[in-house]
């Protein structure tokens, strides 16, 4: 029972970071209806700036701020420079130009910053707090949970209570519509995928201090996840990727600890495509099964 | 053209590929084994995203379980006591049947998902390798993986060819009966199947195609092809392991298939080409630059993926009339979609050329 | 259609074009009749070997030190006159930890580089995709870089010698010591769940017995979130963690175990046990006192000996003052047991009388315990010190073991003291 505890526990804030993660591609999926593989890449760009920035500045804080920054102009960047070549026609050379930013954005890491693997500190302390013998939440993952469900709570007043929201979401469902009323679709687009690429820039930043450390490669797994934690929850649905987020995470601990870490990816892959099958638009698809 | 011309085309290649082994070294003739490995899977590939309209990021795990069928099927015939040519054309057998069952497999679930999804469970197929290979340790030797036994060159033709120039023939076989078979479905009526489910796949059906089965059919033959390249890269190295199969490489096959241009047989020829030999060409060049060890250890590996990257953004971008014409019509937005004939030949086609507008993507002869 | 039949010839040209680029300087295929009895490799005064490395990938960090310092020391010994007249020129291909590009890059520096041998080619999954072919060929497969049993076939595998005390030993030694200081502790084992993994459980094994470790957890290299495993050993009241660890993963343990406030001893294999490498890892405020008493094993010579302060001058004039830790000691230490080899190779080496040099037990090389190699033996270390890590400074302490068939013996160390400047002469 404690080590189901234990899991459980270990698996929330790791949860929160993917549905974090999901949350992006969600964002990115709802402005543009494009899948974008790149946001994993797009993500350790920014932590690289943010890792600079922090050794630079020696504040965590400096470090964050200046990473979302980076993240958000990344972001407009790609959209403007190279996804505005994508043809508007079909998601397949969408997602094939991202493969290609993938390719491009880790190889000129690896080549200015090389393959070591650089350690993030975490801004606070990592040791969790002991309930009843089991350790269940350490102030960092307390701190994750936090952002995490803010960022998502902020998230969802910036679309369902503001006027940039709803103009953001007009514009992301009915483009000509929208324009005709006045809605500017085009800049919409570039504000989602800022958005976009800062919210997935914080989802790495807070995983990172967590892990070895930041490599060109940091984030290849956790898109993955990510992925995974979209599709279970729906591309359209925020609340989804939430909800998704916490499952897969907890679901991967529960994998890791009962059955062995090797087994994990495999899990991944199985939950992937049992959803797929079952629901092909995601648990929380209010929607008919969508195929594009 | 006919069927002959094109089988005459076909087997004219072949006799100038294995011509052109006499005139390279062993090292080059290995390298152009690994090519033609590379090209088996990638015509596939092309079939699959160019003419069928699928994206699978997971080729590579395709080619895995050909390697491993192969080795698996080769040292179970060699502790039965076979060898030499039955050995090599069971294995080969194995490989195709382990390749395609689980293209089957995927293929099924391909005809239920689409666009990005599918592109999503193939990565996950592929980032997932490594712990089948861990899982499945006693079968597929985990990390390592398997070794075969060496396959020398044939006795009479020893005093006439080197090993790695035997090597190259077998792969250049090998690789000349797959593409040509792929080309076959290319070209036929199940060619045209895909590429009208690829248009629309809702006239496609509405005319009486059974778009399911033909989308798993283009998944199945696809994955063939994979497990072929894979068989001839076990049969060429003695040894499949997961390592070799990464998503890296995953993703450079789609990069030879995209660069050469979608859809086209010739094109993944010279894409598989490209994607072999430009990483060491690359080497070649930084290694005679002469520069600083520090700064030439940055740049081996990655100056070769930077190159590909860039070539994938700029071929996607800035040749978009060549290719958005192989870029299936099922995959635009619902709403934007209008009946579109179903052109022979679609990688003529360009549809970037006319207006965005929701009615005008009919497709014109350029 | 009729467009399309030119495309392809197109195609098939451009193909055959760049084919025939590539042959440029190519020579023919087909197997030469010359009895000319050239050695590969071998100048009048130069003599050229190769290595396949990750210098580049996600599996890269932190190897590739290993060849730089190799490097540097083989410059050393150049500007020194070489080894029996001739320089030593070292070609160091990137593999990317990645099995297909090895057997590519191999097959490149023995076709055509025509290298003497392939020193210290780095990892096991990645070697052994080339370990048959380097033997068919009849290649010098020397001091590969990898604990596996496998480099220890001679049989089997004439051409290929080991370097690094294998897992088994390593696993056997540890597992010893533990027994031997604290006989009630109750052992535990995180490992690799690869071949790293399953031979040092063997090796412990074998000293504990079946069942005799407590508690067993394995980790992929590719999920970086060990919690789940640590958990369990703590929930296991594990006092002793074996480690057969990468140094990342060494790390990861100990910081995600202090998280958990679980501060057990540790003893960890010495392919993830390197002081400065783990102090990367966990920063300077907390890892010195997370390592405080860090058990390892090692058979190189360690801070302090004379050897050290002479590599660490290669390091400072020769490799541009690179970061000195664990991995320069063990590449430069690879480099000298290569130059002493090629020494007692004769003065004209033929590969079969380099094999002959390695196989005939004179050699000393600079480790703690005699070499192994001999006419049965193709491993480098039978045996391991153990170190452990006092007030930041990590050294040997009395304890060491060799494994001898499938017991384990407490030995004395007895170091290889260095003598004139660190280049090995032909006596």
């Amino acid at each position: 029972m404690d080590r189901l505890l234990f899991l459980l526990a270990t698996g929330l804030a790791r949860g929160a970071v993917f549905a974090l993660f999901a949350l992006s591609l969600v964002l990115i999926w709802r402005a543009a209806r494009i899948v974008n593989f790149a946001q994993g890449a797009m993500a350790v760009t920014a932590a690289y700036v943010a890792f600079a920035v922090t050794a630079l500045t020696g504040s965590y804080w400096v470090g964050l701020a200046s990473g979302l920054a980076a993240a958000a102009l990344l972001g407009l960047a790609v959209e403007r420079g190279v996804m505005r070549f994508a043809s508007h026609a079909s998601p397949l050379s969408g997602v094939i130009i991202a493969i290609g930013l993938v390719m491009v954005l880790q190889s000129l890491l690896g080549m200015l910053a090389g393959q070591t693997v650089r350690p993030m500190a975490a801004p606070f302390d990592e040791s969790p707090i002991v309930v009843g013998g089991v350790p269940i939440l350490s102030p960092y993952d307390a701190f994750v949970l936090v952002v995490a469900l803010a960022v998502m709570a902020g998230l969802a007043l910036l679309f369902g209570r503001t006027s940039l929201g709803l103009q953001l979401r007009a514009a992301a469902f009915a483009p000509e519509v929208s324009r005709l009323l006045g809605v500017r679709a085009a800049r919409m687009t570039t504000i989602g995928w800022m958005l976009s690429a800062a919210v997935a820039a914080l989802a790495a930043l807070l995983l990172i201090p967590t892990e070895l450390g930041l490599n060109p490669h940091s984030t290849d797994v956790l898109f993955v996840y990510a992925f995974a934690v979209a599709v279970v929850g729906g591309l359209d649905s925020p609340a989804g990727a939430l909800v998704g987020g916490l499952v897969v995470g907890v679901a991967m601990s529960l994998v890791t600890g009962y059955l062995g870490a090797t087994v994990a990816p495999i899990a991944v892959l199985v939950l992937l495509v049992g959803v797929l099958l079952v629901r092909p638009g995601g648990i929380f698809s209010a929607r008919e099964a969508r195929t594009a | 053209m006919s069927t002959r011309r094109f089988l005459l085309t076909a087997a004219g290649l072949t006799v100038l590929a294995i011509a052109g082994t006499f005139l390279l070294d062993p090292y080059r003739n290995y390298q152009l084994a690994v090519i033609a490995a590379t090209f088996c899977a990638a015509a596939g590939l092309t079939l699959l995203i160019g003419v069928s309209g699928q994206l699978s990021l997971g080729h590579a795990a395709l080619m895995a379980a050909g390697g491993y069928g192969y080795a698996l099927a080769a040292n179970a015939l060699t502790d039965a006591g076979v060898d030499g040519v039955p050995r090599f054309l069971l294995a080969f057998l194995a490989a195709l049947a382990a390749s395609g069952m689980l293209g089957l497999l995927l293929g099924l679930a391909a005809a239920r998902l689409s666009g990005p999804y599918l592109a999503g469970v193939t990565l996950a197929l592929v980032v997932a390798l490594p712990a089948f290979a861990a899982v499945f340790g006693g079968v597929l030797g985990g990390d390592q993986g398997l070794q075969i036994a060496f396959d020398g060159v044939p006795a009479p033709l020893r005093m006439l060819v080197a090993l790695e120039q035997w090597q190259a023939w077998v792969a250049i076989l090998v690789t000349a009966v797959v593409v040509t078979g792929i080309a076959a479905i290319r070209r036929g009526g199940a060619g045209l199947k895909m590429r009208a489910i690829a248009a629309d796949r809702t006239a496609a059906r509405l005319s009486g195609v059974r778009a399911g089965r033909v989308q798993v059919g283009a998944f199945t033959a696809s994955a063939l092809a994979a497990g072929a390249g894979g068989a001839i890269l076990c049969f060429v190295t003695q040894s499949v392991s997961p390592g070799g199969y990464t998503l890296a490489f995953s993703l450079l096959l789609v990069v030879a298939v995209v660069v050469g241009g979608l859809g086209s047989i010739g094109g993944a020829a010279v894409g598989s080409a490209i994607v072999v030999l430009l990483p060491w060409l690359i080497g070649t060049l930084t290694g005679a630059l002469d520069l600083p060890a520090e700064i030439e250890q940055r740049l081996a590996g990655n100056l070769g993926v930077f190159v590909f990257g860039v070539l994938l953004i700029v071929v996607m971008a800035a040749r978009p009339g060549g290719l958005a014409a192989a870029v299936p019509v099922s995959w635009r937005r619902r709403g934007r979609r209008a009946p579109a004939s179903v052109a022979p030949e679609p990688e003529v086609v360009d549809v970037d050329a006319l207006p965005h507008h929701p009615t005008a993507t009919s497709e014109t002869e350029r | 259609m009729a467009q399309h039949r030119p495309r392809i010839l197109r195609a098939a040209l451009a193909v055959v074009g760049a084919g025939a680029l590539v042959a440029g300087a190519a020579g023919c295929s087909t197997p030469a009749v010359t009895g000319a009895a050239a050695v590969p490799g071998v100048g009048d005064d130069v003599i050229t070997i190769g290595s396949h490395q990750p210098l580049t990938g996600p599996a890269a960090a932190g190897y590739s030190s290993i060849s730089a310092a190799t490097s540097a020391y083989f410059d050393y010994v150049n500007d020194h006159g070489g080894i029996n007249g001739r320089t030593i020129e070292y070609l160091v291909e990137d593999d990317g930890y990645n099995p297909a590009n090895t057997q590519t890059v191999v097959r490149k520096l023995v076709q055509e580089d025509e290298v003497f041998a392939i020193l210290n080619g780095l990892g096991t999954a990645t070697h052994t995709s080339v370990l048959d072919y380097l033997n068919q060929q009849e290649v010098p497969d020397l001091f590969v870089a990898s604990g596996s049993t496998n480099w220890n076939q001679p049989e089997e595998y004439p051409w290929t010698y080991g370097f690094n005390a294998d897992y088994v030993v390593e696993g056997a030694a540890l597992a010893q010591h533990a027994l031997d200081t604290q006989p009630d502790a109750v052992v535990c084992l995180l490992g690799q769940d690869d071949d790293f993994g399953d031979e040092f459980i063997e090796g412990a094994e074998l000293v504990l017995g079946e069942g005799g470790l407590a508690a067993v957890e394995r980790y992929s290299v590719s999920n970086q979130d060990v919690a789940a495993q640590i958990g369990a050993l703590q929930a296991a009241g594990c006092e002793i963690n074996l480690l057969a660890t990468v140094n990342g993963f060494s790390a990861l343990a100990l910081g995600t175990a202090a998280k958990l406030g679980w501060f057990p001893q540790w003893y960890a294999s010495s392919s993830g046990g390197d002081y400065p490498t783990l102090i990367g890892y966990l920063g300077e405020d907390l890892g010195p006192k997370l390592l405080q008493g860090f058990t390892s094993t090692n058979y190189l010579p360690m801070e302090g000996d004379a050897w050290v302060d002479l590599f660490r001058t290669i390091n400072d004039e020769y490799n541009g003052g690179a970061p000195f830790d664990g991995n320069t000691i063990y590449g430069m230490s690879v480099g000298y047991l290569f130059a002493e080899a090629l020494a007692k190779a004769g003065d004209d080496p033929t590969r079969q009388s380099l094999v002959d040099a390695v196989s005939s037990g004179d050699l000393v090389g600079n480790g703690v315990l005699p070499l192994a190699f001999g006419a049965d033996s193709h491993a480098a270390f039978h045996g391991v010190g153990i170190t452990t890590v006092d007030q930041g400074v990590q050294s040997y302490t009395d304890s060491a073991y060799v494994l001898e068939g499938d017991t384990v013996e407490s030995v004395e160390l007895d170091p290889v003291p260095l003598e004139g400047e660190g280049i090995p002469t032909a006596d």
